[in-house]
Order: C-alpha cells, then sequence, then structure tokens
C-alpha cells in the first residue's frame, strides 16, 4: 500500500520511468481504482468522520434521555416501518445503552483499521522475510522452518496471558494505557500470524530459485540480496498479495476475539469486531447493529484485495506489456 | 528424497521434545488458574488444597519430567495393552485432566469421531470446491465469474464464524426448522434414518467451515494460476497445438500447486485440532472445544497434550509438503 | 411418612399432574442444556456449579433446601431440630436418622457406613476434596447403629445444617469408593464418571464436557417416579444458544443459568415454545471499593496493602459514588427480572437484608451537592474533582461479560457527571477469579480502585460470609494474596459484632447482628451493592413441575418433572 503513495508523484523529468509504467497499468486496471477508492473513502470516514460528526462514540444518556435515546433505529427503517423509533440527529440508530451507532462504527474503524493493517504489514514483512530466507539458503532452511513449526504449533490464547502478564503493566505505564494494548495487540496478532506466509513464501522459492533465469544471474556473478531482490520476490509476489488481503481479514477478526476474551481495549473501546459481537445476540431484533460492521469488514476487505490486485498486475513487467 | 525424508524424521525428535518444553513453559508463565471455575463460596484453604491434589505443589521441572513419562512411557503402554490385551500399563499413572480426573488421551480418542466427520468433510467440500473455482476464474480473469468468486469468497473470509453461524442458525432452524441447532454427539448411524439425521446435523457446522477455507484455497489458487499463465512455457505448449484443457489442466496446475499443497498442507493438522469457533456455535464438542474449556478451565495437562499432539500433526504435514514439492517440480532438490 | 407429605405437596403445587399418578418412565426422555458442560459426576473432585448439578442426578445428601430456602428431609427420616431432640442442647451434637429401606441403585442397602465413609473420603488430606469447608469444625462422625449417623462439633455449632446437607455433600456408596480415597481419588475414572446412587437417575453413559445419558433408578425409592426414563444432558456453547435451543426451536426442554440481558430473553421468549424463570438466593452484584492503596508506584509488596486509600477513605466520596448509582435502571438493562434493586450485603434471606434510606433513587445533583460540602471540588478546571490535590480519578476492573461491561459504561457515564474520572478494564474471568499469586490481574490483588463482580454463599446462614468482612481476612503478600477481604475493610465496630455474631445462638438476636453488619459495611466504604442477581433459567411449555431452586440444585425435583401432554 505504500507504494501507491510513490507512485503518485511520478519523475517527470523522464520520459517514461518504471515507475511511471506501474502507475499506467494500474490506472487501467478498473477493480483497483474502486477498491482504492473505496478504500480511501473508509480511510477518510474513519479518520476524519470522529472530528466533524456532532455525536461522540462513548457518551451514554443518563436520567430520562437514556429510555428515550436507547435503542433508536437507524433513518432508513422508517421507510418501511412508520412507528419505528428514528431520528435525524441519529442517522444510523444508538445502541442498547443510546450510545450512537455511526460514531462507534467510525471511531471502531479507526483501531480495527490500524490494528488489521499494522499487524497484517507485521506478519507479511516477518513473513515474507523469513520464507524467502528458508527458501533461498539452505543451511537456514531447516532452523527457520523449525521456528515456523514451534510457532503453528503454539496455543494463542495462553501465549497473550503470558504476554499480558509480562508487557501490559509496563508498555501502558511507557506510552498509555490504549497505545500500550495497541502496540501488545499488533505485536501479538503479527507474531502468531507470519507462519503460513513464511510457509508459502519459501515453498514457491524453492521452486523459483531452481528456475534458468536465477541460474543466469547467479553465473554473471549477481549477489545473492540482488537476486533476491530483483529475481525473486516480483515472482513470489501474488501469494504476497493473498496473504495480505486474507491477513487484514483475520487480524481485525482476531483482535475482536481478544476484546471479547477480555485481552483487548477497555471495554468501552468501540472496534468493529466487538460491535458485530456484541450484536450477534440482538441479531433478529436489530440487524442494523450486525449488518453494518460486518458490511465494514468486508468492504475494507474487498477493496484492499482489489487494490492488491491491481498492484500485482502493475508490478508484472510481463503483464504490464500488454 | 527417502534419505532426506529419514533425516527430517530424525530432526523432528529433538525438535518435538523442544516444542512440548515451550509449550510447558508457556503454560506455566500464564497467569490462569484451575481453580478459576471453582465457585467463591470455597474458601482459599480448600482451594489450596485442592491445588496439591492436582500435583501444583511439585516444581515445575518434575512435573514436566513426569508428563513426558507419562505420555511418551505410559500411554504407548495403554495402546499396546488395548490392542494385545496385554497388561504392561496396569498401575502406572496415565495422563490425568484436572477437569475429568480422567486420562486425557480417552477424552481425546472420544472426541476424535465428531471433530473428523464435520472438520473433515468441511475440508474435502472446500477443496472440491476451491479448487475448480481457483483454476477457472484465473482462466478467466476478470470475467463476471472471476468477479463473483472474489466478491463471494472475500465476504466469505471476512465474516467470522461466530456471526456466520449464528446467521444460518436463525434462518435455517429457527426460522425454517429444517436442522437441529445443535450436534447430537450421541446419535449413532445405524440406518437410513439416522444417516438423514446425522447429514441434516452436518448441514449448518460444514456450510460455515467450508465458506473460510473455500475462500482461502481458491484465492491461492487463483494467484498461483495468475502467475503460470503468463509464463513462457505455457506459450510453448500452446503453439505445439497442445488443446487448452491440456495446457491447462496438465501444464499449469502442475505449476501452480505448490502455494496450495502448502496451504492444505497447513490446514490438515487443523482438522483434527478441530475449528473452536464453530464447534462451539454448533456444540459439536470436538476437539477444538475440548482444548477451548481446557485453556479457560486451565487443565494444563489437557492443554498440553493437546497442543502437543497437534504439533506433531504439523511437523508430519510440514514434512509431506516438503516431500510434495519435490514430486510437483523436480527441480527443487533437498539434498 | 414424610416422603408421603412430599409427594402430597408436589402434587398440590403441580395442580393435580396427570403425570405424577403415572408409572416410571411413561414420559419419555427429557433434554437438559448446560452451557457450561459437567466434566466429572463426583462433587467432591469439583467444586463447579456445573457438575455439582449434574451429579445431583444421581448422588442426593441427608437433607436440603427447597426451593423456599427451608430445609426439608431427603435421605434422613426427619431434620433433626433441638427440639425434636435432633440436636443437643450445648449444640456440639446432631443426630441424623436414615430413611429404613433405602436402596443404592446396584440394589445393595443404604447404610450409616456410607455416610461415614463420605466424611472419611472428603476429609482425607491428600484427597483435595472441594466441599472440605462443609466439614469445617466437624471433630467425628459415629454410627451407632444402621441407620443413625452421630456428627460430634468442636465447639457449640448454632447452624450444624453443613455436613451432608445440600448439593454440595451428597452421601457416596462405601463400596464403591472404598479403593478411591486420598491420593488414589482421581484414579478412578469409572466411578467419577459412574458413581452409583440414589437418586431418580443412573448414568448410562457419561462423555466428559460433551454429553451425559441417564436412565431412571430401578431402585429409586418412589416406584411411580420419575416420569421420565431417559435425561439427556447436553452441555457446551454459550447463553444464547441454550436459550434459543428451549425457548425458540424447541429442541431442549430445560437451560440452565441464561445470564442474558433482558430484552435477548424477552425475544426469546417470543419464540413461543418456552418461558424464563427467576429465582433468588443471596447473590449480590456489587463494585468492591480498594481501601488501600493501589498506586503502580508502591511496589508488589506494598501495593494494594497500604492504608489508606487516596480519595476513597473519604465518607463523601463513596457516599456520591454510590447515589450517583441508577439501579433501578441497571437492573432493567442487565438482569430484568432476574435482578432487584438492593443496597444490603447481603440480600437474602430477607431478613438480614437492609433497605437504606434513597438507595433506589439516583441522586446527582445531591451526589453533586455532597462532594462540594466536603471540599473536593475541581480546583484546576479540567472537570475532575480533587481531594487534596488528588484527582478523583479511578480504574475500574471487572471480568469479561457483556452485562458488566454495559455496566461500567454506564456507570462510568455517571460518576463523570459528579467529576469522577474513570478507566475502564475488563479481565478475561479464568485469569481474575483465578487467583494465581503470580498474576495482576486477580480479583483478590485488586490493582485497581474499585472493581465489579458478585459473590453469595451457600445455604441460608450468612455467618462465614459476614467473615469475609474481617480486617485479619485481607489479601497480601504475606497470606499468597488469598484472603476474602477483598476490600480490605477494616473496622472495629465490624470486628465487635462479627465476634458477638459468632456467639450468639439465638436466631432473633442474630439477626439483629446480621443487619447491623449489612449497614457497616455499607456506610464505612466496605462496598457499593449495585444488584441483587436470581437465577435465570429456561423451561420448555411442555416440562412440567419445575420449581427453581436457587439455594440447592436446579435438579432438585427432578423426580417429579413431568411432559405436559
Amino acid at each position: 500500500m505504500t507504494e501507491t503513495t510513490q507512485t503518485e508523484t511520478p519523475d517527470l523529468s523522464t520520459a517514461r520511468s518504471q515507475w511511471q509504467d506501474v502507475w499506467q497499468q494500474f490506472k487501467s486496471h478498473r477493480g483497483a481504482l474502486i477498491g482504492g477508492l473505496f478504500f480511501l473513502i473508509i480511510l477518510f470516514g474513519v479518520v476524519v468522520g470522529p472530528w466533524i460528526y456532532w455525536n461522540n462514540a462513548t457518551f451514554v444518556p443518563t436520567g430520562r434521555d437514556f429510555i428515550k435515546l436507547r435503542d433508536m433505529r437507524p433513518i432508513y427503517h422508517g421507510l418501511w416501518d412508520p412507528s419505528a423509533k428514528v431520528n435525524w440527529a441519529y442517522p444510523l440508530g444508538t445502541d442498547n445503552l443510546g450510545r450512537d451507532m455511526l460514531a462507534r462504527l467510525m471511531f471502531g474503524g479507526r483501531v480495527s483499521l490500524a490494528v488489521g493493517m499494522t499487524a497484517m504489514i507485521l506478519a507479511l514483512v516477518l513473513g515474507t522475510f523469513i520464507g524467502v530466507i528458508a527458501g533461498y539458503f539452505k543451511r537456514l532452511d531447516g532452523l527457520l522452518m523449525r521456528l515456523c513449526d514451534l510457532f503453528l504449533a503454539l496455543p494463542l490464547l495462553p501465549m497473550i496471558l503470558v504476554a499480558a502478564v509480562l508487557f501490559r503493566e509496563s508498555l501502558s505505564l511507557s506510552i498509555g494505557p490504549e497505545a500500550g494494548v495497541f502496540v501488545l495487540i499488533v505485536c501479538l496478532i503479527g507474531i502468531t500470524s507470519w507462519m503460513p506466509t513464511a510457509r508459502i513464501v519459501r515453498g514457491d522459492v524453492l521452486a523459483v530459485k531452481e528456475r534458468e533465469f536465477i541460474l543466469a544471474a547467479r553465473s554473471i556473478g549477481t549477489k545473492s540480496g540482488k537476486i533476491i531482490n530483483r529475481h525473486i520476490l516480483p515472482n513470489v509476489l501474488s501469494p504476497i498479495m493473498v496473504s495480505a488481503t486474507l491477513g487484514i481479514a483475520t487480524a481485525i477478526i482476531t483482535e475482536s476475539a481478544l476484546s471479547f476474551l477480555g485481552f483487548g481495549f477497555p471495554p468501552d473501546f468501540p472496534t468493529w469486531g466487538r460491535l458485530l459481537n456484541d450484536s450477534v445476540d440482538r441479531m433478529t431484533l436489530y440487524p442494523e447493529r450486525v449488518i453494518w460492521p460486518g458490511v465494514m469488514i468486508s468492504l475494507s476487505v474487498l477493496s484492499v484485495n482489489y487494490l492488491g490486485d491491481g498492484l500485482r498486475d502493475a508490478l508484472d513487467p510481463r503483464i504490464r506489456g500488454r | 528424497m527417502l534419505t532426506f525424508t529419514i533425516r527430517r524424521l530424525i530432526v523432528a525428535v529433538p525438535t518435538l521434545l523442544f516444542i512440548s518444553l515451550v509449550i510447558f513453559m508457556l503454560l506455566e508463565l500464564a497467569p490462569s488458574d484451575p481453580m478459576a471455575q471453582v465457585p467463591l463460596t470455597v474458601p482459599a484453604e480448600v482451594r489450596e488444597k485442592m491445588r496439591i491434589a492436582l500435583g501444583l505443589g511439585e516444581p515445575t521441572h518434575i512435573r514436566f519430567w513426569k508428563w513426558l513419562v507419562q505420555f511418551f512411557w505410559v500411554e504407548p503402554q495403554v495402546l499396546i495393552d488395548h490392542i494385545f490385551g496385554t497388561s504392561f500399563s496396569d498401575g502406572k499413572l496415565r495422563v490425568l485432566s484436572w477437569q475429568t480426573r480422567s486420562p486425557v488421551m480417552d477424552v481425546v480418542v472420544q472426541r476424535i469421531p465428531q471433530t473428523l466427520t464435520v472438520v473433515g468433510t468441511a475440508y474435502v467440500v472446500a477443496i472440491l470446491i476451491a479448487l475448480p473455482i481457483g483454476i477457472y476464474s484465473a482462466y478467466r480473469q476478470y470475467s463476471w465469474f472471476d468477479q463473483l468468486g472474489t466478491f463471494v469468497s472475500m465476504v466469505g473470509f471476512s465474516v467470522p464464524p461466530f456471526f456466520s453461524g449464528v446467521l444460518v442458525i436463525v434462518i435455517f432452524s429457527v426460522q425454517l426448522g429444517w436442522f437441529p441447532s445443535i450436534y447430537d454427539t450421541t446419535l449413532k448411524v445405524t440406518d437410513w434414518d439416522s444417516f438423514v439425521k446425522q447429514l441434516q446435523q452436518m448441514v449448518m457446522p460444514v456450510m460455515v467451515l467450508a465458506l473460510q477455507i473455500t475462500a482461502q484455497l481458491s484465492r491461492f489458487m487463483r494467484a498461483s494460476m495468475l502467475d503460470n499463465l503468463n509464463q513462457d512455457y505455457v506459450r510453448t505448449a500452446r503453439a505445439k497445438g497442445l488443446g487448452e484443457y491440456v495446457v491447462v489442466m496438465a501444464h499449469v496446475l502442475r505449476n501452480s500447486m505448490i502455494p496450495v499443497v502448502t496451504v492444505i498442507a497447513l490446514g490438515i493438522p487443523s482438522i483434527f485440532g478441530g475449528a473452536i469457533i464453530t464447534e462451539q456455535v454448533f456444540k459439536v464438542n470436538g476437539i477444538g472445544q475440548l482444548l477451548i474449556t481446557a485453556i479457560e478451565a486451565n487443565d494444563l495437562p489437557m492443554v498440553q497434550t493437546l497442543t502437543f499432539i497437534f504439533a506433531v500433526l504439523i511437523v508430519l504435514f510440514n514434512l509431506i509438503a516438503d516431500v510434495l514439492y519435490g514430486v510437483l517440480d523436480p527441480r527443487i532438490r533437498y539434498d | 411418612m414424610t416422603f408421603k407429605s412430599l409427594l402430597l405437596g408436589a402434587v398440590a403445587s403441580a395442580a393435580l399432574a396427570p403425570s405424577a399418578f403415572a408409572e416410571r418412565g411413561a414420559d419419555g426422555q427429557v433434554n437438559l442444556i448446560y452451557w457450561q458442560a459437567p466434566s466429572i459426576m463426583n462433587p467432591f473432585l469439583s467444586g463447579g456449579t456445573k457438575d455439582t448439578e449434574a451429579s445431583s442426578l444421581v448422588l442426593e445428601p441427608l437433607a436440603r433446601y427447597d426451593a423456599s430456602g427451608a430445609i426439608v428431609p431427603w435421605l434422613a427420616s426427619e431434620v433433626p431440630t433441638v427440639d425434636n431432640g435432633g440436636i443437643s442442647e450445648d449444640l456440639t451434637t446432631i443426630t441424623w436418622k436414615i430413611t429404613p429401606g433405602l436402596k443404592w441403585s446396584d440394589g445393595s442397602a443404604v447404610t450409616s457406613a456410607d455416610v461415614k465413609f463420605t466424611y472419611d473420603y472428603c476429609t482425607d488430606p491428600e484427597g483435595g476434596c472441594a466441599q472440605l469447608s462443609k466439614f469445617d469444625g466437624v471433630a467425628s462422625v459415629d454410627t451407632p447403629d444402621d441407620l443413625t449417623v452421630v456428627i460430634t462439633f468442636e465447639g457449640p455449632t448454632p447452624a450444624p445444617y453443613g455436613p451432608f446437607v445440600g448439593v454440595e455433600s451428597p452421601i457416596i456408596q462405601k463400596a464403591q469408593f472404598e479403593n478411591c480415597t486420598g491420593a488414589k481419588a482421581p484414579e478412578c475414572t469409572e466411578a467419577n464418571f459412574n458413581p452409583i446412587g440414589t437418586g431418580p437417575f443412573v448414568v448410562e453413559e457419561f462423555k466428559p464436557n460433551d454429553v451425559i445419558t441417564l436412565t431412571a433408578n430401578d431402585m429409586y425409592r418412589d416406584p411411580a417416579k420419575p416420569a421420565f426414563g431417559r435425561v439427556l444432558l447436553k452441555g457446551g456453547g454459550d447463553a444464547t444458544a441454550a436459550g434459543r435451543a428451549v425457548m425458540e426451536t424447541g429442541e431442549y426442554d430445560y437451560a440452565w443459568n441464561l445470564q442474558l440481558a433482558p430484552d435477548v430473553i424477552a425475544q426469546m421468549e417470543a419464540g413461543g415454545k418456552g418461558k424464563a424463570v427467576a429465582g433468588f438466593g443471596p447473590l449480590l452484584e456489587r463494585i468492591m471499593l480498594n481501601n488501600t492503596n493501589p498506586d503502580p508506584a508502591l511496589g508488589p509488596d506494598e501495593r494494594s496493602v497500604v492504608r489508606p486509600h487516596p480519595f476513597l477513605s473519604d465518607p463523601a466520596v463513596y457516599k456520591a459514588m454510590s447515589m450517583a448509582i441508577d439501579r433501578e435502571l441497571l437492573v432493567e438493562i442487565g438482569y430484568g427480572k432476574a435482578g432487584k434493586v438492593t443496597c444490603s450485603w447481603v440480600p437474602a434471606p430477607e431478613v438480614y437484608a437492609i433497605s437504606p434510606e434513597g438507595c433506589d433513587v439516583q441522586d446527582i445533583a445531591g451526589a453533586n451537592a455532597m462532594l462540594d460540602a466536603a471540599g473536593i471540588v475541581d480546583t484546576d478546571g479540567d472537570g475532575v474533582r480533587e481531594k487534596d490535590g488528588v484527582p478523583l480519578s479511578m480504574l475500574y476492573q471487572t471480568s469479561t461479560n457483556a452485562v458488566r461491561q454495559d455496566f461500567q459504561a454506564l456507570i462510568k457515564q455517571w460518576w463523570s457527571e459528579i467529576g469522577i474520572e474513570t478507566e475502564l478494564r475488563n479481565v478475561n474471568g479464568s485469569v481474575f477469579f483465578g487467583g494465581d499469586p503470580g498474576s495482576p490481574d486477580t480479583f483478590q490483588k485488586f490493582y485497581a480502585d474499585v472493581e465489579m463482580y458478585a459473590n453469595t454463599f451457600n445455604g441460608t446462614d450468612p455467618q462465614a460470609y459476614f467473615g469475609k468482612g474481617v480486617c485479619a481476612q485481607a489479601p497480601s503478600p504475606d497470606n499468597q494474596w488469598q484472603g476474602e477481604n477483598i476490600a480490605r475493610f477494616c473496622d472495629e465496630e465490624f470486628e465487635t459484632v462479627y465476634a458477638e455474631l459468632k456467639n450468639t445462638i439465638e436466631m432473633s438476636k442474630r439477626i439483629e447482628l446480621g443487619q447491623q453488619l449489612n449497614t457497616i459495611i455499607f456506610e464505612k466504604g466496605g462496598m457499593i451493592p449495585l444488584v441483587h442477581r436470581g437465577r435465570l433459567s429456561g423451561v420448555s411449555n411442555t416440562l412440567g413441575g419445575v420449581d427453581l431452586n436457587v439455594w440447592d440444585t436446579e435438579l432438585w425435583n427432578i423426580a417429579d418433572w413431568y411432559r405436559i401432554k
């Protein structure tokens, strides 16, 4: 995702640089453009939304207001059910404690997207690095893959408990309770989900490095680092991209499971996963409370997926030529 | 390849011992306590006595050694006794669960059938659906079929089972009344009627699980096929007049299988590991539910044994995947 | 005959139910769902409610509590009292008579030797018996003849109904468990899973943490009972799914302990296949106030040990905090018909309960005025009051549970309106209630300013429960944080009244002292009682005879359950 921002400032002095080609190809990918647009809208909504929106995500009305303002339906609900409790000040209604749903959705999106993206990038970088190293350098293969087996075997829940005991207190003292939890969760999800990526990348690298062009590169004395960067990585990019899109969804959902178990953010801190989780019990009464967070998670994942598709096509010189 | 396999199997032994040690230490460090589910009405002194009766009074290294002996020495004897009717294990202490006070392996054996039927079926169904979808989506990239496949699989993957599971229960059990919402583990398939019943109770958990697995597998299949469809050897194959079917199914597919094999190999241990959330939602009570309840109750012998069995399977199937790489792509050599 | 009267009582309560006269097993199978799955059928090896309830289908005590909390004879022919000579005048011995002719499900006779064996089994020092506290203060158990059991206490015991009374201390068969005492207790898997009992059912197959199938006991004392020939007890899942299976899909007949929000329950009841029934014991949801200083800077040996708390020791603060809470709303949001407003530490039995004035109404203005009057005002304009320069900023922790998190959000808001800032934290239940001295997150360590949980006591005598307010019981590193005075409450008046209670026998005086203790802990800042919680269970419309019992097992009268046709 960082590459896309780089491509937006093409070097104009040369007629057609490599990045310009990439951008040209990327632009012609309709899915990628729509996905990117959606992603930007979501990002804008969750980052800027809470600033301009008039309701606070954690405000609970008290006194007589409480009964009046709780369990409000979304305004569109009035279309088929005129007796429904709706109010234009609460476009998506309120939850069972009278907290504004739209505000919670926007605020929750910040956390979910931040956790999802950072944890995914962490897992991806770690997984790709270990996968490439293990696949390319035979001597490290055994050790790294046994490490991978070890991490695959470790049960997540006790690990979180241990991490919480060891680090939560010190982290929250040094960078504040919320930031501390954020770092803890991101690191935990990151270091417990790099293994599939590592194994997949390693498998591909094992096959790619036996191809003729690697042999050619090596025979003209190209250094290992350069071979990996220029020849191997571009050829294993597509499974990495798939891992990335799947990784975001997994991270967002894992975060919700963590909060559900009591290891995540403070309980008044909404995230998409938790909103979804909390509302499952009232699914038939208030379907909007599960639909909106669900739609937001799906939309984000879908848009990242299309972005990834476009990016992969754009970075593949064979497709770019066509 | 044979020497490679043998060498890996030998290396696996110290690896697994190390993994078991790490798991043990992790569980030791974890702050949860086996007395958590005992009501607060039980006084602290009694709790302390119960802890000591569980063996928690002994030092860590002795408990680890005991577990090793029980798992690697006594349990195999029990198995031999069971098969040959001998009595090697008489009077020896087996790995006992703290929750049930019964041998852990007995409970595991009791749970395996339902996990294998439900999760295993879901896996087979998912593979059967995902591979054709992935292949066709890649072959007709950006066709409506591909777009639909992408949409469904990504939505399917991003909807967590604690939501999709409850959704199908509300639709098919509560509203329509087609399927039972609770899996009956006492049902024995003896005739056609009980077989139909078994199918009915399997439909929903299998559906929810298969959706997740299909989404994942078909994405990797599609991406890998796309990589290979543009390779020169495909052009060569077409140029020499091979039919499209042969080109795609024989040449491209075989070369695209490496990531897919990895994903499947990573997934098979989880068939035995069960699916924690889906099993909880449908009350399948398989290995996944066993593990999560054991973790919640801090039943260390149970968690330790289950995760260790899981680790053995992971090591084994990753080895199988490595061997398969060599079969799929003979250029990959390990010596 | 007591059984006759019991039977008549059941008939009367069931409004002349047809099946009360039916033969054993005529009503087929009853399906129960426990969202926490039972893992063992021996209540002495597991203190978990799920396990003691499941085993109550098979194992029975000498006497138990009925749905109203009164003691009724069960395997004994009558309840011993001082009046009928069963309890000695000096209150040191109690004599139980076992009903003649009772049989174990294997056909052998129930004798006093079995009762004595049960005592020996549980008090074995190596056994780790979960119900050991039931036998606290017992000096010996003697068996003068086959049907008589004499329990001698170490001193005068005003409430001698601990041993062999209630779901936690049933009688096990000597013949079956003889070789399973002490360290060998856990090895007897067969006996622990399939205990021979006197109850209405016999285990057919026990799958730990999954499902139990039971069949009617051929040797059960009443030849016409139970009406059901089979019981299927399924475990696992969550409370929502259990409620749904009973009230919406009708697959199951009885769902145990549905801790769900009232609107969720109401929606399930709208399914039309069943309803939720509630019963009240002494369970109290409360906020504990930390009487010590939980400041992290104090280090592990002084944190939550040294007194006083920087601001919670001020009566104006905790009284204002209590006044700012709208208990009626909490009940409505969280428990519905399974909750009642209360300000009493011991809300049941009702005679002990107190109802301080103004407890049931929220008074934010009054709370603000009280804080202003005490000179605790916001001096730096950040919306948070300060006491002697320390801002009223608190950490509020509880276990992970949807209702508790809703409560946290509401109370945080109310407290913010009286100028108290709150940081919320939820901790996984297995850690919070685990009591591991190595974990900083247990409720005993109380590394927070306030914390919320629920607690109760067994039976109807609250004496031991009041003992949790004694200063010496405060958790600290010296007792490995195992003390039971979670609030670290320390008050001389409380100690004196409690000492008096321990030596008082006369009932009316005990009640008066109990009310005093209740008042002291509320007025002097031990806790903020929130909600008197009941137990809610789901019952199918086709299941008759259910009489929800919170003092004992919910399945106490399953022999009287029948199918409504």
